[in-house]
């Protein structure tokens, strides 16, 4: 908690006008390591920067609102309260005061309406050169697809730092309404079958930024995770060319045999795999799964041991998701040497 | 809500003084047809948002036989001119005359059900179903639910014909009202079909 | 008085129980329909209460256990589905129909046999969605069920969805047209629309907004209907169908409903804050427009929910603008409300506590929903805890809170018993501190990032102590409520007998002995004044302060005034016509025939014997 407090920045401190309850919070919760998708306190990118100076004078001018009519309120109770010998006073109202209070807020509304609208526009706006990648949401997990190389990878998003970037968010007219949204870089936009959305959005610095799906999708919509890995141009470029590669082919003799398992068994009926003759568009594309931290929308860490739990029986640790149980149709030696050939693709 | 009950129910309030002047009945068959505005309004945006979405099955003007629909159109029509007829002789206590027109406008009513049944008959043997395409779901609901209210319109001319015949609403201003009431339905229904009509066959994509 | 025509007696012979269970299964007495109303929507208040509690259980932790994510989805749904539709909303209509008649002086509604109608399509409506439970899960598509999602849930929850809605909304709109015409028609002499209560406005409000709202709801859910049973396909994206019109439906009706939801809350407030200010309402006039321009205003705010859809920038504007400015005439009912306990003379009652309780937190709720109307900002905290904070702000510590301020004040005269000043405090207080520890920090964790409707969350999120506050907090309402039960049950047993104006009130509902009698009033009054009742009770000083003028409220009822009062006989054809729906409503979920036909006949028959019973027998 005293780590927290040194580490909380000058907008904990405004945030702390709200009252002793959110002061609280905000020291408590405010760290940027212990909330990923904090956007209140630690916006990052451009976009949610953008939005959060919007809240930032919204925020205080109902904070000052919020103060004043509460504290008269308050006072009205305490003093007005039946006292022996006071009558009430019997006023109907007061038509100037009724009007200068309904002017003061409209006013108040118009002065805000003005930053609110620039802003608005201002991120609708296109911009030049940016980096297109295509973003279509699945149950329950995230397929991208970069449009000029034509790289299809999922869940981990990977993007280039201080390069504008405009994603082209693609419904699956098959798949239901997804919402993408990486808190700390922009708000979200919803993925709407048969509709196309855009989202323009820049990261300034490396780091893997937190996000979900934010429209109820169903079943595990609470597992549709994703995460933006925003590298250095350079570091991003090596991670395209290996991407723009087949998948290498197996070494070892088990790694081996998960790859005939692979492609014997139903899973190349959903699955990829660039240089073999799986490439069905179903489930994510595994080319290079295991250069991926997470797999299943970045609900799992990518091991041997959650991976094997996933083969074995993917509905049973993620409810409602399409790829089958295969219990009692692998081996646990078949799975596991799946889970060795997964663990080659990097 | 049907209409029927509302129309028995309120002759009882009929001496009653209301605030507005205006019978109650009256006023919620008013309402009640404020409400149905929204509805058929809802149907029709979801029509025209829809009628160029044919997937693989026919599209409008492949489908629409304008000359039949005019006919049945025609029908309804003039079955609203009935109506008045029937209200007006009931209101001039000529009650025998006044079944005659009921009878009449239900006849008129069921002779438009019936070429909507014959239509959407032809329509599906053309390839035209709810399953088609969102042109198709749009279609059968609008002119549907509009068909639906016709025959709810016949069965209240019915009942109201029998009611009449078997002495259960004699003559003068108050067998008038309900012939009111249900007359009000029975135009509101029949206009919704004018811009219906309009709408749906006569306006080209 | 009736016709020569409805003299002739009904073909069934009328019901006459006048007490037992019999005697409410047929009745049309507004009162007892009002009180039949708002003991079927408190049950459902606990139903959807349990299923709060279990929800915040399973969020207490990280990776919590306590449900699964099937139940969950279905506990979320159902919760918002029971708290929308089976508890603000029929609360709200609980106290219409209660004291609409006697407020603005009036026998009984306009049509007390559609009022019971209404009533147990309400109640049949209600059973039908929850009998989903055992009959192989409820909806779990959220209340808001949106395309594509709602039509390929499997199972027939959704079914189940798109249909119990439906029962419901009939009950709704028969409601509204009856109130409609109701306040508009059955006014007492003199009661001048300038002179009504602000709680009979806001039900005038909210009735019209029912009857333009629910008919779009209605389409939408017959499109979802046909759409899972009969192969429609109006939100297939496969085929051209399009997912956003169901937003487009859903939220023309659903933002209006928001204001449904709120208004008779506001009427309350605005009753009860005067009395216990022994104050006449500050700028009566500005209160009632500002509620009829919501009622307007509510019209053109739907796509703010949403802003995250891809509207694009000009629409969102518009949206953003509409919404912004339906704030003001919101924060004028608010600056009257402080204007009417200004200067008075304030009694701290249970009554008086929840309605300030509801402009506390209703400010707040407000003040959430304006920074909406930031759309970029709104980006951020769309679908976040954020937004369920704001909400429950609005419908809990606004509507509810405003309910049960009606509750207390109307109590004694429903009952003729008071309910317990002290319990009521504690009740509040708890209220008070759980609702704020279960809601205040959902804007926290919102804000921090936590999404709406997941059913649960890793532990790295930093979202662990806030979710363990909130649980803490629903158990604390959890136990106000046990409090509230206790008090009406002590209050049934010994509570203080009700004189008919305990709380020196100002309405027309006070100058009835409480309970009321069948019949309401033995003289329909002659209204002169705004807050008629006052100034029959108070002259005033040349300095302006009231003087009393006569001891009691009560006129002496002498039984001898009220034998020429016709009053409508009770009727079973209401209860026999509604039992047609889930008939009705079974046979197209499961798509039986026969029972869809069964349905039809009762309905028919119900309707046919309505119709042909007189409604008063001679």
């Amino acid at each position: 908690m005293e780590t927290c407090l040194k580490g909380s920045d000058r907008k904990s401190l405004r945030a702390a006008a709200l009252g002793v309850l959110l002061l609280v919070a905000l020291v408590l919760t405010g760290c940027e390591d212990r909330a990923p998708q904090d956007f209140l306190n630690h916006p990052i990118g451009e976009t949610a920067k953008e939005a959060d100076r919007l809240w930032d004078i919204v925020f205080a001018i109902a904070v000052v609102i919020f103060v004043l009519v509460e504290a008269v309120l308050v006072f009205a109770v305490v003093k007005f309260r039946r006292r022996p010998g006071r009558e009430a006073a019997q006023f109907h109202g007061n038509t100037r005061l009724e009007i200068v209070l309904t002017l003061i807020p409209a006013l108040l509304l118009a002065g805000l309406a003005v930053p609110m609208v620039s802003t608005l526009f201002a991120a609708a706006e296109e911009q030049q050169g940016a980096l297109q990648i295509r973003v279509v949401g699945k149950q329950f997990w995230w397929e991208y697809e970069y449009m000029d190389s034509g790289v299809v990878t999922a869940n981990e998003l990977h993007i280039p730092t201080g390069t504008p970037i405009r994603l082209v968010i693609e419904g699956d007219p098959n798949d239901v309404i997804h919402s993408y949204w990486a808190p700390r870089l922009f708000g979200k936009q919803d993925v709407v079958p048969g509709r196309t959305n855009f989202i323009n959005m820049e990261a300034p610095k490396p780091g893997t930024y937190w996000g979900q799906c934010t429209e109820y999708c169903g079943l595990s919509h609470a597992n549709m995770r994703l995460r933006v890995v925003a590298q250095d141009p350079d570091e991003f470029e090596d991670w395209l060319a290996l991407q723009e590669e087949p998948a290498a082919e197996p070494t070892s003799g088990a790694a081996a045999e998960g790859q005939k398992l692979f492609l014997e068994n139903a899973c190349a009926g959903c699955h990829a795999i660039q240089g073999t003759d799986a490439a069905a568009r179903v489930g994510p594309d595994l080319t290079h799964l295991a250069g991926r931290s997470t797999f299943a929308g970045a609900m799992f860490e990518t091991n041997e041991q959650n991976l094997v739990k996933w083969v074995t029986d993917a509905p049973g640790v993620k409810p409602g998701v399409k790829m089958p149980s295969f219990r009692g149709q692998l081996t646990s030696e078949e799975v596991e040497s799946i889970v060795a050939y997964l663990l080659t693709l990097e | 809500m049907s209409t029927h009950e509302v129309a028995v129910e309120g002759a009882v309030h009929e001496e009653h003084h209301t605030s507005m002047g205006l019978d109650n009945v009256k006023m919620a068959m008013w309402a009640f047809l404020g409400s149905e505005c929204l509805f058929f309004g809802s149907m029709i945006s979801t029509y025209l948002l829809y009628r160029g979405r044919t997937a693989s099955g026919p599209s409008p003007h492949e489908i629409y036989d304008i000359p039949y629909t005019s006919v049945s159109s025609f029908v309804l029509l003039m079955s609203s001119l009935t109506m008045v007829l029937a209200l007006a002789a009931f209101q001039r206590s000529d009650d025998r005359q006044g079944r005659i027109w009921l009878l009449a406008t239900a006849f008129l009513g069921v002779t438009f059900i019936g070429g909507q049944i014959y239509e959407f008959t032809t329509f599906y043997e053309e390839g035209l179903a709810l399953a088609t395409s969102p042109f198709g779901s749009s279609f059968f609901m609008l002119t549907g639910f509009h068909g639906a209210h016709v025959t709810v319109g016949i069965l209240m001319l019915l009942s109201l014909y029998g009611m009449s015949a078997f002495g259960r609403i004699e003559g003068g201003r108050s067998a008038a009202r309900p012939v009111e009431m249900v007359g009000l339905y029975w135009h509101f229904v029949d206009i919704v079909w004018i811009v219906i009509f309009m709408i749906v066959y006569l306006i080209p994509e | 008085m009736a016709t020569a025509a409805l003299t002739r007696r009904g073909m069934f012979a009328r019901p006459r129980a006048t007490t037992g269970w019999w005697s409410w299964v047929t009745t049309i007495d507004h009162k007892k329909i009002g009180i039949l109303y708002g003991v079927t929507a408190f049950v459902f208040f606990l139903i959807g209460g349990v299923e709060a509690l279990f929800i915040r259980l399973q969020l207490a932790r990280p990776d919590g256990q306590v449900l699964d994510a099937e139940l969950y989805n279905q506990f979320f749904t159902m919760h918002g589905i029971t708290m929308i539709f089976m508890v603000v909303m029929p609360m709200g209509v609980a106290l219409m129909n209660y004291f609409i008649p006697l407020m603005i002086g009036a026998r009984d509604v306009a049509f007390p046999r559609l009022n019971a109608f209404s009533y147990w399509v309400f109640l049949f409506g209600g059973i039908f969605v929850y009998s989903s439970f055992f009959l192989g899960g409820a909806p779990d598509g959220g209340w808001f069920g949106y395309a594509p999602l709602s039509r390929t849930l499997p199972g027939h929850g959704m079914s189940y969805y798109s249909l119990g809605l439906q029962i419901l909304g009939i009950a709704s709109l028969a409601g509204a047209v009856n109130f409609i015409v109701t306040i508009l028609n059955m006014r007492a002499p003199g009661m001048t629309f300038m002179r009504m209560p602000v709680f009979i406005w806001m039900s005038l409000v909210v009735s019209f907004l029912l009857l333009f709202a629910m008919p779009v709801l209605a389409v939408a859910l017959f499109q979802l209907m046909f759409d899972r049973l009969f192969g429609g396909n109006f939100f297939n994206p496969a085929v051209g169908g399009d997912p956003l019109l169901w937003q487009h439906l859903f939220w023309v009706f659903g933002h209006p409903e928001v204001y449904i939801l709120i208004l008779p809350a506001m009427g309350i407030v605005s009753e009860v804050l005067p009395t216990f200010s022994r104050k006449p309402l500050f700028g009566y006039a500005a209160i009632v427009f500002a509620g009829v321009a919501i009622g307007f205003m509510g019209w053109g705010v739907w796509a703010h929910h949403m802003f995250a859809a891809g509207l694009g920038p000009v629409a969102n504007t518009a949206f953003a603008l509409t919404t912004m400015f339906i704030a003001v005439p919101t924060g004028i009912k608010i600056f009257n409300w402080v204007g009417t306990m200004w200067g008075g003379s304030i009694r701290l009652t249970t009554a008086f506590l929840f309605a300030v309780g509801f402009v506390a937190m209703f400010i707040i709720g407000g003040l959430s929903g304006v920074t909406h109307a930031f759309v970029p900002h709104d980006a951020q905290q769309t679908d976040t805890y954020y937004i369920v904070a704001h909400f429950h702000y609005v419908l809990f510590g606004g509507a509810i809170f405003g309910l049960f301020g009606g509750l207390y004040y109307w109590w004694p005269k429903v009952f003729g018993r008071l309910l317990g000043e002290r319990l009521g405090k504690l009740h509040f207080w708890l209220y008070f501190i759980g609702f704020n520890l279960t809601f205040g920090p959902m804007h926290i964790v919102g804000l921090q990032g936590q999404p709406r409707r997941i059913y649960t969350y890793p532990e790295n999120m930093g979202w662990d102590l806030w979710n363990l506050v909130m649980t803490v907090g629903a158990f604390v309402i959890a136990v106000g409520t046990l409090v509230f039960i206790v008090n009406a049950v002590l209050s049934r047993k010994r509570g203080e007998e009700a004189v008919a104006d305990p709380w020196d009130g100002r309405t027309l509902e006070w100058t009835t002995p409480s309970p009321p009698p069948e019949y309401n009033f033995s003289d329909v009054p002659l209204v002169t004044h705004r807050d008629d009742f006052w100034h029959k009770k108070y002259a005033r000083t040349p300095e302006g302060e009231p003087v009393r003028v006569f001891a009691g409220a009560e006129h002496a009822d002498d039984d001898e005034h009220h034998h020429g009062i016709h009053l409508p006989s009770p009727s079973y054809f209401p209860a026999l016509a509604a039992l047609g729906m889930p008939f009705l409503g079974y046979g197209t979920v499961y798509k039986i025939l026969p029972a869809m036909i069964v349905g039809a006949a009762i309905l028919l028959l119900g309707l046919f014997g309505w119709g042909l019973e007189p409604s008063v027998e001679e």
